[in-house]
């Protein structure tokens, strides 16, 4: 009886495992191009020999989504952004593409934010907001809504397979060190830090979760758990709620940091977004 | 005046949940790793153990430890090390301080602590000076992990 229940613990345990983890060899390739999803980790990133994206730990279903953009759920929010992206909006009578022939003007973009403009730390949605309230009249989008997740989907696909490549030298050196502080600071009533799951404990299963490497390249990600587009700051957010943290806030300049940060520990990973996550 | 200030610490206590006899997280004394008193004078359950050990609003201990004493749960983690017979590698006093403070007993771990109360850097509002664990919860914990024999 007891001999019984035990092997059955065992091919309980082994299915799991078998089915939780997907082929780590597998290659991301969209609409015919490969998209890097493996690199060997810049110096900076001093405790990793690899940087690795996480579609990688996601199981062979959620990875396929992501294969064709038909069957990419975030395609429908992209597709809103494209009739947004002609809308006027607000009081000069404008739209994006009024300033802006071409969205694919901004292929290059996305790998290279956040960036340090007149001493401030800017992220691409400072930079879309700035144009709705600055050049449009307009009213700011929410930093996580839904207009606003569309919109840096849109952006950020332009670039989709180019390395991501941030400045951290200069004057965003200060900021790279103030996001790597927060990094390895433990917080929360379960006192951990980022680090203590994506760096010393990425690739092992954390009850029903793959810890990844917490990379952003794949942002704004559609997420399987609440159906639509997540940006990164709330990615943060969710993970400092989990360990019982008051989080900071969204847009705020400790999560621009920690996204300059984390950005630059993913150098040579390809921009995926929009990517698809649980 | 000695009465007085004992009669307000028991309504202290009681106030904030405590029994007299339990021991406050931050009054936990940790010996060479171990904890050798129980933290409230109540026998530990091991069956109520069990549910703190997998309950994922209690301990969650199983997000990190496989167990093969759970074969019904679907989903065990592997940060940790597994659970099996750690009632034979590890004394109840051992046990006691790993679940209450691993930190005193593994350096740096990311294992956290389930009876501390306070030193947390931003912690929610809700859980602010509060463990994780009651020291009733902890005392059954570490009674069902003692039941994890090797064979
Ligand atoms: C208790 C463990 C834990 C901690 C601590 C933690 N995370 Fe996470 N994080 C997860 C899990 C689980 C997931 C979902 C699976 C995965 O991608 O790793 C996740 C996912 C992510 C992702 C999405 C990755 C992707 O490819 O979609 C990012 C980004 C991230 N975390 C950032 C952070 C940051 C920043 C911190 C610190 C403020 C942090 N995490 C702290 C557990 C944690
Ligand atoms: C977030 C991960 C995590 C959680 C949650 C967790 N542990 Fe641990 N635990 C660890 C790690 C990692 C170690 C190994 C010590 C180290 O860090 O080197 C450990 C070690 C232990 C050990 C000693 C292991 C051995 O036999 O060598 C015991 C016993 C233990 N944990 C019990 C528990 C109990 C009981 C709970 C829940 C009340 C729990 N753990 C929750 C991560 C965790």
């Amino acid at each position: 009886m007891k001999f019984s229940k035990l092997l059955a613990g065992t091919v309980c345990l082994a299915f799991v495992s078998f089915s939780a983890v997907a082929d780590q060899d597998a290659k991301l390739i969209i609409e015919g191009e490969e998209i890097s999803v493996r690199a060997s980790a810049p110096a900076h990133a001093e405790n990793l020999d690899e940087v690795v994206s996480g579609w990688v730990y996601r199981k062979d279903e959620t990875q396929a989504l992501q294969l064709d953009d038909f069957d990419n759920p975030a395609f429908v929010f992209v597709d809103q952004a494209i009739d947004e992206w002609s809308n006027v909006d607000g009081t000069a009578g404008e739209s994006c593409s009024s300033c802006h022939e071409d969205v694919a003007d901004f292929k290059g973009l996305r790998p290279s934010l956040p960036r340090v403009e007149d001493g401030q730390l800017v992220t691409m949605e400072n930079l879309i907001n700035e144009c709705r309230t600055d050049r449009m009249g307009a009213e700011a989008w929410s930093y996580s809504g839904s207009e606003m997740t569309g919109m840096t989907a849109l952006v950020g696909l332009q670039s989709r397979g180019m390395p991501i490549n941030v400045a951290i030298d200069g004057d965003a050196a200060s900021f790279w060190e103030t996001g790597k502080e927060l990094y390895y600071t433990r917080v929360g009533q379960l006192d951990m830090a980022c680090s203590n799951c994506h760096e010393d404990n990425y690739d092992t299963m954390i009850r029903a979760d793959h810890l990844s490497q917490g990379q952003i390249n794949g942002f704004p990600a559609y997420r399987l758990k609440n159906a639509k587009l997540n940006s990164m700051h709330a990615r943060f957010k969710g993970c400092m709620k989990n360990i019982r943290a008051n989080p900071y806030k969204e847009g705020g300049e400790e999560f621009k940091a920690l996204e300059l940060y984390i950005a630059s520990r993913g150098e040579g990973l390809s921009v995926e977004t929009p990517s698809v996550r649980n | 005046m000695k009465l007085l200030s004992l009669a307000s610490a028991i309504v202290a206590l009681t106030a904030s949940g405590l029994m007299a006899d339990t021991v406050a997280p931050s009054a936990v004394k940790f010996e060479d790793g171990t904890v050798m008193a129980s933290l409230t004078g109540v026998a530990g359950d091991p069956v109520a153990g069990r549910d703190v050990f997998k309950g994922r609003k209690l301990g969650n201990c199983l997000a990190c430890h496989m167990n093969a004493e759970m074969p019904e749960e679907s989903f065990h983690g592997e940060v940790g090390p597994p659970m099996d017979g750690a009632g034979s590698r590890w004394s109840e006093a051992e046990l006691r301080a790993i679940v209450s403070n691993s930190k005193m007993v593994f350096e740096d771990t990311i294992m956290p602590a389930f009876y501390r109360d306070s030193g947390f850097s931003r912690s929610a509002k809700k859980f602010d000076g509060k463990s994780i664990l009651t020291a009733q919860q902890v005392e059954d914990v570490v009674a069902y992990l003692m039941t994890l024999k090797d064979e």
